[in-house]
């Protein structure tokens, strides 16, 4: 906390706060609990729709998909957690973003990873991606909720800061969503779940405390989780809110107690007085410090109808858990704590849920113009494109990331329809036709290089994504990483990435219904690659109507969908082959990114492709590669590409908007008339069908290699470096 | 020389595997369990000269391996390992 904020504090109170006090508002008006750096910026996002139940500011966002359900989804980060103890962090980053999704009523449905780690030939990052990924698998699959989808890329600006980003979608009927609120003076305050311990409570605040009976003792602690605690928590929330005797609830996540106690009074206009002695605890001797900072997990919050409370019990001691009411709602303005019945806090509630906002200096920073400006052409085209494209396809970022998700129970609940391997993982949402399509992208590389249009590329790919499995985009959650706010060109980053993801939002007409930004993902000075992690989610009406990425039969049309425009600048091949990363991105028409998406969902809502797959990293000749290889049998396939670039720049060129897809013979008529509607541009470029996967460019093959080859690059590329 | 290792979480460190242990317990009965903390015993085999020796390279392996030094404490054991119970030992 700066002197400014403890003037500020001074005003407001009129005195001097107590300790505990003061703990209170550096808890919450920290940057991870106030947005404080982030939220001039934030409000610049889309946060409305027809779709919209539920927009930033609560739990979770909501999204009504029809037939009486609606959406619950959000992405949150556990980077800094999960570089201290990359098990325990991972794990309760899903525990944690789980919560957010069931307080709103939502039953959890799938869960997706977003992970960047440094370079997997290091140990150190190899460790980190083992208990990383063993903590998610742990964590999701005991729990109960499939692991179904995400990212995992690669950079050296990760190697001391990796991000762990979680994303959580659950099904609620549209009617019954909960919210964070403490409406009804005199209504009882309930703490239910776990016991508090002294988990995760801030170490620097903890250095000025006094220390009697052993410093050891007091030492803050490593927060652990338990998947089978949480798993009765959601059966116990879900029951007693299906009693109506749940009026707000909200998950005790970052700053605990103190976070649930102000927030929700001062969502309601309301205040709150707790008697910290009835929490239930695991330790002996904490103080009130500690017990509203704790963050100990698998706790929630909950405001009760006055007169319901013995329901509510019945509820929590079914699952044995506790549920123990330590306060009243009261018509504020004040929280008010006592501890063994002495206050030790009393504060407006608005005081703490007002963090101070800074519009702080940003500028570009002076190094970009000269890296934009190198030119990838400049570097020799490679002798060998079959080598180059092997090359690729068994770099870590693109090569298959099946050691990690084999890992993590993909099916539990029996609705994953698409599992994790396609553009999109679909999920079916039971008792209805329909079905979710979601995805999570997000390339650091080009937002590094362009903040403002890598980020709009982001929010087009994950939609991208989710059309290419036959869904419609409904909505947005991101995740925002960026380094130290308080540099400049940090602020330079974010500004302009949110000002991406809002015109590629607004241009889609996708709202943001919620999201998290982790700021100071930063090691000795080194910041990691501005990283703006977006997932989206859409629908499909009919389940049956989807699609995958990988070719299904030889004797199938091929076809290019979208603009023949790339760049080899911010691109895999410019990294992998010549360990570079420089010069411009392709440019980006948020219009015809719609119409694109719009057709390929079209197409396959006409039952006309047999396979869509995004062109993504490694250009059209790894997504074509990956066509022939990612399904159960290898299929060859020969395309002849447009000339009048360089090779390399047409193979593994990267850009917007272009999609692949593979239509059966019989159905080319009616698949031509419907892009002729479609007003996009596009072409025919060859067949599936053999063994070998042929290219030319411009008339010359350039690319001949055997599909097992490429199969077996794509599935050791990764895979052996972990096993 | 033996070395054994005794492997514990920290206190205060939320025992996951204890509480269930302890819950159990008292689901037959053992209602009288106040506290209980479930840790790993590891016994090494080394070839080292002397006790000191056997107990640094073993607190090596402690630091690197065998425990995380983030949630559990550990105690390494050279002198007293011949008085402690043999494999296979049934009191």
């Amino acid at each position: 906390m700066t002197a400014e904020e403890y003037d500020r504090i001074l005003q407001r109170l009129g005195r001097e706060p107590s300790y505990t006090e003061l703990g209170l508002f550096s808890a919450l008006w920290s940057e991870h609990c106030a947005y404080k750096h982030s939220k001039v910026f934030l409000k610049r996002l889309p946060q409305t729709g027809p779709h919209v139940l539920q927009g930033p500011g609560e739990n979770a966002g909501a999204l009504d998909i029809g037939d009486g359900w609606a959406v619950v989804f959000k992405i949150e980060s556990h980077n800094h957690p999960s570089f201290i103890e990359p098990f325990q962090g991972a794990a309760t980053g899903v525990g944690g973003i789980l919560r957010d999704i069931f307080t709103m009523g939502a039953r959890p449905i799938a869960i997706l990873d977003s992970l960047r780690f440094g370079d997997p030939n290091d140990p150190k990052t190899r460790h980190l991606i083992h208990g990383v990924v063993s903590g998610i698998s742990w964590y999701g699959n005991c729990f109960g909720c499939p692991t179904v989808g995400g990212e995992i890329a690669f950079a050296p600006e990760y190697a001391g800061n990796p991000l762990v980003n979680v994303m959580c979608v659950g099904l609620v009927r549209a009617d019954r969503i909960f919210r964070a609120r403490a409406e009804g003076v005199g209504n009882p305050v309930f703490y239910v779940g776990n016991k508090t311990g002294r988990d995760g409570i801030h170490g620097a605040t903890m250095a000025s405390a006094t220390f009697d009976e052993g410093a050891e003792a007091k030492r803050p602690t490593v927060q652990v989780g338990d998947p089978f605690t949480e798993k009765l928590l959601l059966e116990a929330c879900l029951e007693a809110m299906a009693t109506g005797a749940v009026v707000g609830i909200q998950d005790m996540g970052a700053a605990g107690l103190a976070c649930c106690t102000s927030e929700m009074p001062a969502r309601s206009g309301t205040g709150m007085t707790v008697e910290l002695a009835s929490v239930p605890q695991r330790e002996e001797g904490m103080s009130a410090y500690e017990l509203l900072l704790s963050e100990s997990q698998e706790r929630m919050l909950i405001v009760a109808e006055r007169g319901r409370e013995e329901e509510l019990r019945r509820v929590f001691a079914k699952w044995e858990l506790d549920a123990v009411q330590i306060g009243e709602v009261t018509a504020g303005p004040d929280l008010t704590v006592r501890h063994r019945g002495d206050e030790v806090a009393r504060v407006p509630v608005d005081a703490l849920a007002e963090a101070p906002k800074y519009e702080k200096p940003y500028a570009a920073p002076a190094w970009l113009k000269e890296l934009r400006a190198f030119d990838p052409l400049a570097l020799p085209a490679p002798a060998d494109y079959d080598e180059a494209l092997r090359a690729l396809m068994g770099a870590p970022a693109l090569a298959s990331k099946e050691w990690a998700y084999r890992q993590y129970d993909q099916q539990v609940g029996v609705n994953t329809l698409v599992l994790p391997g396609s553009d999109a993982t679909v999920l079916r949402v039971k008792g209805t036709r329909r079905a979710i399509a979601v995805s999570t992208d997000g390339n650091g590389r080009h937002v590094f290089l362009d903040p403002r249009r890598g980020a709009a590329m982001a929010v087009c790919e994950a939609a991208r994504n989710v059309s290419c499995a036959g869904g419609r985009p409904l909505g947005v959650t991101d995740c925002l990483n960026f380094g130290s706010p308080e540099r400049p060109e940090i602020l330079w980053q974010l500004a302009e990435a949110v000002e991406g993801l809002a015109e590629a939002c607004r241009a889609l007409e996708l709202p943001v219904v919620g999201g998290n930004v982790s700021l100071y993902n930063e090691t000795s000075g080194l910041a990691i690659l501005p990283t703006p992690v977006v997932g989206v989610v859409g629908l499909l009406e009919d389940a049956s109507q989807l699609a995958t990425q990988w070719f299904k039969a030889a004797g199938h049309r091929i076809a290019l969908l979208g603009p023949d425009a790339v760049s080899l600048g911010g691109s895999e091949y410019l990294w992998t082959r010549h360990g570079k990363q420089g010069g411009a991105l392709a440019p980006l028409d948020l219009e015809l990114e719609r119409r694109v998406q719009a057709a390929v969902r079209a197409a396959i809502g006409e039952g006309l492709v047999t396979a869509a797959h995004d062109c993504a990293e490694g250009g059209i000749a790894v997504a074509l590669a990956e066509a022939c290889v990612t399904g159960k049998t290898a299929i060859g396939c020969e395309a002849a590409l447009p000339a009048g670039m360089r090779a390399d720049l047409t193979l593994f060129g990267e850009g917007p908007s272009r999609v692949v897809v593979s239509v059966e013979g019989g159905r080319a008529r009616e698949f031509e008339a419907l892009m002729a509607e479609s007003a996009i541009p596009w072409q025919w470029i060859g067949a599936t069908g053999g063994a070998r996967l042929r290219l030319r460019v411009g008339g010359e093959m350039v690319v001949d290699v055997s599909v097992d080859h490429l199969e077996h690059a794509w599935r050791n590329g990764f895979e052996r470096h972990m096993a | 020389m033996k070395v054994r290792v005794l492997v514990r979480l920290k206190p205060g460190i939320l025992d996951v595997q204890g509480a269930a242990v302890q819950r159990a317990l008292g689901g037959l009965g053992f209602g009288d369990v106040r506290e209980l903390r479930v840790g790993k015993l590891i016994e090494v085999e080394v070839d080292a000269p002397t006790a000191e020796r056997a107990r640094a390279r073993v607190d090596e392996m402690c630091r690197r391996l065998l425990a995380n030094t983030i949630l559990e404490d550990y105690t390494i054991e050279t002198d007293s390992a011949e008085h402690l119970a043999p494999p296979g030992a049934v009191r």
